[in-house]
C-alpha cells in the first residue's frame, strides 16, 4: 500500500479527494438541511449540457460545465421565484435537457468521443496538478464562506419569511451560496462523476445527522466522515483495481448502514 | 410615544385579487392594537404588508422611525422543518439577523442574552435540544424568545394562542399586558373577547377597516 505514495497520480489523487471531501461535506451540510438534493442533481445533469457544448466548440470541458451549472442553479432559482414556475417541474427539465444537449453536442463533434464514463463515473487517477491548485483555492473559498456566513445562511434557510422581516441583505449570501454549490458539482465531477456526486452531497451529513441535529456539529463532522470514508475508499479502489467514485460510495454506504444500525441499537444516542 | 407607522390608502392581495382594500390606520407607540376578523378578511394579509413581506399594489406605510429592529414577528402556528439541524439557543439568536447583518460575529453576550430569555420563557433545559424536539407550547414560546431578542419596538404576533397550552391563554395575555410595557403590539386573533378585554385598541378587517375601538 505505501508503494502507491510514491506515484504522482496516485498523490495527485489523493489530495484531490481529502480536497473534494471537505468542500462536499461542508456545501452538502447546508444542501441536506435545507432539502435541496434533487435540486442539486437537476445542476448537477444540466451541467453536462455545457460539458458536451464546450467540447464541440473546442474550449476546456468543465469550463462549460461550470458555466452550466452556475447558469441552472440561478436560472431555476429565478424562474421559480420571479416567474412562479413549479420548482420540481423546472428541475425535472434542466436535468433531462442537459442530459440531452450534452449528449447530442459530444455525438456531433467529429473526431473521437470523450471517455464519457469517465464524466459520468468519474476517475480520480485522472486529476492533474493545475486541477489541484483549482480544487485547493476553491476548497479555501468554500471555508472561508461557511466560517463567516454560516449562521446568517442556516438561520434564514430555517425561516426564510421570518429573515424577510429583518432589515438583512439576504440576497448577498444566498446567491454566494447557489455559486459555491454550482461550482462543487463541477470540481467534484473528475473525482466523483455525475451520476454519483449527489452521494458525496447527501451520505456524510447522513452520517453526521446521527450523531448531531446542530449544523455547526454537522458543518465539522460531515467533512471530516467524508475525507475518512473516501481516503479509505480510494485504497481501497487501488488495491482491487475498481474505479474509486464506485468504492467510495459504497464505503460510504457501507459506514452509514453500519453506524444507523448502531445507533438503533443503542450503542450510543 | 407618538407615530411609529401609518398605513395610506393600502390595497394588498395576490396574484391581482385583493384582499384588501383602502386601509388607512395610524400605529403609535406603546398601543396594544388587536386586530379580529372573519377568516380570509385580511389579517395576517394586513400583517405581511406591515412586516414588508408583502408589496401593497396600491398605497403606502409610511414609517416614521426606523426600520431597523423596529418589528419582532411571531408568525402564525408553528409550521417548520422539524428535522432542520438547528438548537433552540439558535432559534432565539436568529432573532439578531438585522443587528447582525452579515459580516458582525454572534458573541458570548448575545448567547448570555438568548439564555436569559430561554430560562425567563422555562426553556433553559432545551437550550442546546433540537428545536425539532419541543412541543407545539415550547416551540411558541422559542419563537416568542426569538422575537424579542433584539428588544423590537413592535411586536407583531400572528394568531399566538394557537399552540398555547390550555387553561394558559389567561396566563399569555398577561405576559402581553406585561410586554406591552416595553413593547408596542401588534395582535392579529380570532378571539373577539380576549381583544375586547385585553387590548387598547381593537381593529376589525373584513378587506378593509370595519371599526375601530380605542
Amino acid at each position: 500500500m505505501a508503494e502507491l505514495l510514491h506515484y504522482t497520480f496516485f498523490q495527485h489523487a489523493l489530495i484531490a479527494t481529502i480536497l473534494v471531501g471537505i468542500v462536499c461535506g461542508v456545501v452538502g451540510t447546508y444542501i441536506v438541511a435545507r432539502r435541496m438534493v434533487f435540486i442539486s442533481g437537476g445542476i448537477t445533469h444540466a451541467s453536462f449540457g455545457g460539458l458536451g457544448i464546450a467540447w464541440y466548440l473546442g474550449f476546456p470541458p468543465l469550463a462549460g460545465a461550470a458555466l452550466f451549472s452556475v447558469a441552472s442553479a440561478l436560472g431555476i432559482h429565478w424562474l421559480s421565484r420571479r416567474q412562479r414556475i413549479r420548482e420540481d417541474s423546472l428541475i425535472g427539465i434542466f436535468w433531462s435537457a442537459g442530459m440531452a444537449i450534452g449528449i447530442l453536442f459530444i455525438y456531433l463533434t467529429p473526431g473521437y468521443a470523450p471517455d464519457l464514463i469517465t464524466y459520468l463515473f468519474g476517475n480520480v487517477l485522472t486529476v492533474t496538478r493545475p486541477q489541484i491548485w483549482v480544487i485547493l483555492g476553491f476548497a479555501g473559498v468554500t471555508l472561508l464562506f461557511f466560517a463567516l456566513f454560516s449562521r446568517p445562511l442556516f438561520y434564514m434557510a430555517f425561516d426564510r419569511e421570518y429573515a424577510r422581516t429583518h432589515t438583512f441583505p439576504a440576497s448577498v449570501p444566498e446567491i454566494g451560496v447557489t455559486l459555491l454549490i454550482a461550482l462543487t458539482i463541477v470540481l467534484s465531477m473528475k473525482l466523483a462523476g455525475i451520476i454519483l456526486i449527489i452521494s458525496y452531497l447527501t451520505i456524510p451529513q447522513a452520517i453526521a445527522s446521527l450523531f448531531s441535529k446542530d449544523f455547526k456539529r454537522q458543518l465539522r463532522i460531515a467533512p471530516l466522515v467524508c475525507v475518512l470514508v473516501s481516503v479509505a475508499g480510494l485504497f481501497l479502489s487501488a488495491l482491487l483495481n475498481i474505479p474509486s467514485g464506485a468504492v467510495i460510495v459504497a464505503c460510504l454506504l457501507f459506514v452509514y448502514i453500519f453506524l444507523w444500525l448502531l445507533r438503533r441499537l443503542g450503542f450510543f444516542v | 410615544m407618538g407615530t411609529l407607522f401609518e398605513l395610506k390608502q393600502v390595497t394588498a392581495g395576490y396574484d391581482g385579487n385583493p384582499v384588501l382594500e383602502n386601509v388607512d390606520f395610524r400605529v403609535e407607540e406603546f398601543d396594544f392594537i388587536g386586530i379580529t376578523g372573519p377568516n380570509g378578511g385580511g389579517k395576517t394579509t394586513l400583517l405581511k404588508v406591515i412586516l414588508g413581506l408583502l408589496k401593497p399594489s396600491g398605497g403606502t406605510v409610511a414609517f416614521s422611525v426606523p426600520l431597523r429592529n423596529l418589528f419582532g414577528y411571531l408568525p402564525q402556528q408553528n409550521v417548520f422543518d422539524k428535522q432542520f439541524p438547528l438548537t433552540v439557543e439558535d432559534v432565539a439568536l436568529s432573532g439578531l439577523l438585522s443587528e447582525k447583518g452579515i459580516w458582525k460575529r454572534y458573541t458570548r453576550d448575545d448567547r448570555e442574552r438568548a439564555a436569559a430569555l430561554l430560562e425567563q420563557y422555562g426553556l433553559e433545559s432545551y437550550r442546546r435540544a433540537p428545536v425539532g424536539e419541543l412541543s407545539g407550547g415550547q416551540a411558541q414560546r422559542a419563537f416568542l424568545c426569538r422575537a424579542l431578542i433584539a428588544s423590537p419596538r413592535v411586536l407583531v404576533l400572528d394568531e399566538p394562542t394557537t399552540y398555547v397550552d390550555a387553561g394558559f391563554e389567561q396566563e399569555f395575555y398577561d405576559l402581553l399586558k406585561e410586554l406591552n410595557r416595553r413593547h408596542t403590539i401588534l395582535l392579529v386573533s380570532h378571539d373577539r373577547d380576549a381583544v375586547r378585554s385585553y387590548c387598547k385598541t381593537a381593529l376589525r378587517i373584513d378587506r378593509s377597516v370595519q371599526t375601530v375601538h380605542t
